[in-house]
């Protein structure tokens, strides 16, 4: 069947990675939400320093900063594990090793984003 | 083999201590360093989450940390990687757009984002021990 599909339909389902453009396409998603993300932290950040961790804690729970915080979290480790991935697919190149350390990665990722995002929901809500 | 190994004395391609290195290549190599850097960098985000989550003890500890010399040094180093690697990705995405790829302006913008994000760190840092006082 792979006859019929046009070139744009091969391309889009299989590069040479057999996923095509989705890897760049979250890449340059993920890198657009976090121009907003990380300019809205480091300006909170500076405006917390010297904060301690009850002052802190409040600016976080609230609603707009915790959503805030979430998505920050998610596409900061979700664009990080990305690039991660390029740089260990650009320098490993045994088989077995870059499968390992790829894996290690994207669980370590999915395992921080979680249990940070959980985090601030307890602050958020529990606290 | 029969071929025996022969000393050649043609010349090598220059290799990376000949190059004088154009600063495309800089910002090139510094992307992925700050993103290497950025990654682990999301860690003490982590840390400071958690440390807020657990009270004011883990918190404390924390602060000792990240005022320590060590801790200064980790934070100055996360802000300028931060800033390098806001400001050449949207060089990157302006490149996405295909446009801006003469060699005068790919090394003018590499230029010109390496200079902001050594400004925009040094701002954020005395903006930061501005407010040290402010609560």
């Amino acid at each position: 069947m792979s006859g019929l599909s046009s070139p744009l339909q091969r391309v889009r389902g299989l590069g040479s990675a057999k996923e095509g453009a989705a890897h760049w396409w979250m890449q340059r998603l993920t890198a657009v939400a976090l121009v907003p993300l990380s300019l809205w932290f480091v300006y909170n950040a500076v405006a917390l320093t010297g904060a301690d961790g009850a002052q802190a804690a409040a600016w976080l729970g609230k609603p707009i900063d915790a959503t805030l915080m979430i998505l920050l979290i998610a596409a900061g480790f979700h664009h990080g594990q990305l690039g991660l991935q390029v740089i260990i697919e650009d320098y490993i190149h045994t088989a077995w090793r870059k499968m390992a350390l790829l894996i290690a990665v994207k669980f370590a990722a999915v395992l921080a984003a979680v249990g940070a995002i959980v985090l601030v929901l307890k602050i958020a809500v529990g606290g | 083999m029969g071929i025996p190994m022969t000393v050649s004395n043609r010349p090598l391609s220059p290799h990376l201590q000949i190059y004088r290195w154009p600063v495309s290549m800089m910002a090139s190599m510094l992307h992925r360093a700050s993103g290497m850097a950025l990654a682990a960098g999301m860690l003490l985000l982590l840390w400071w989450i958690a440390a807020l989550a657990s009270g004011p003890a883990a918190f404390l500890t924390l602060q000792h940390f990240i005022g320590s010399f060590i801790g200064r040094l980790l934070l100055f180093g996360w802000t300028w990687s931060l800033f390098f690697h806001l400001l050449n990705g949207l060089r990157h995405l302006v490149w996405d757009t295909g446009i801006g790829y003469e060699v005068k302006s790919v090394q003018r913008f590499a230029w010109i984002v390496l200079a902001g994000s050594v400004a925009l760190t040094l701002v954020v840092w005395t903006a930061g021990y501005a407010m040290l006082g402010a609560w």
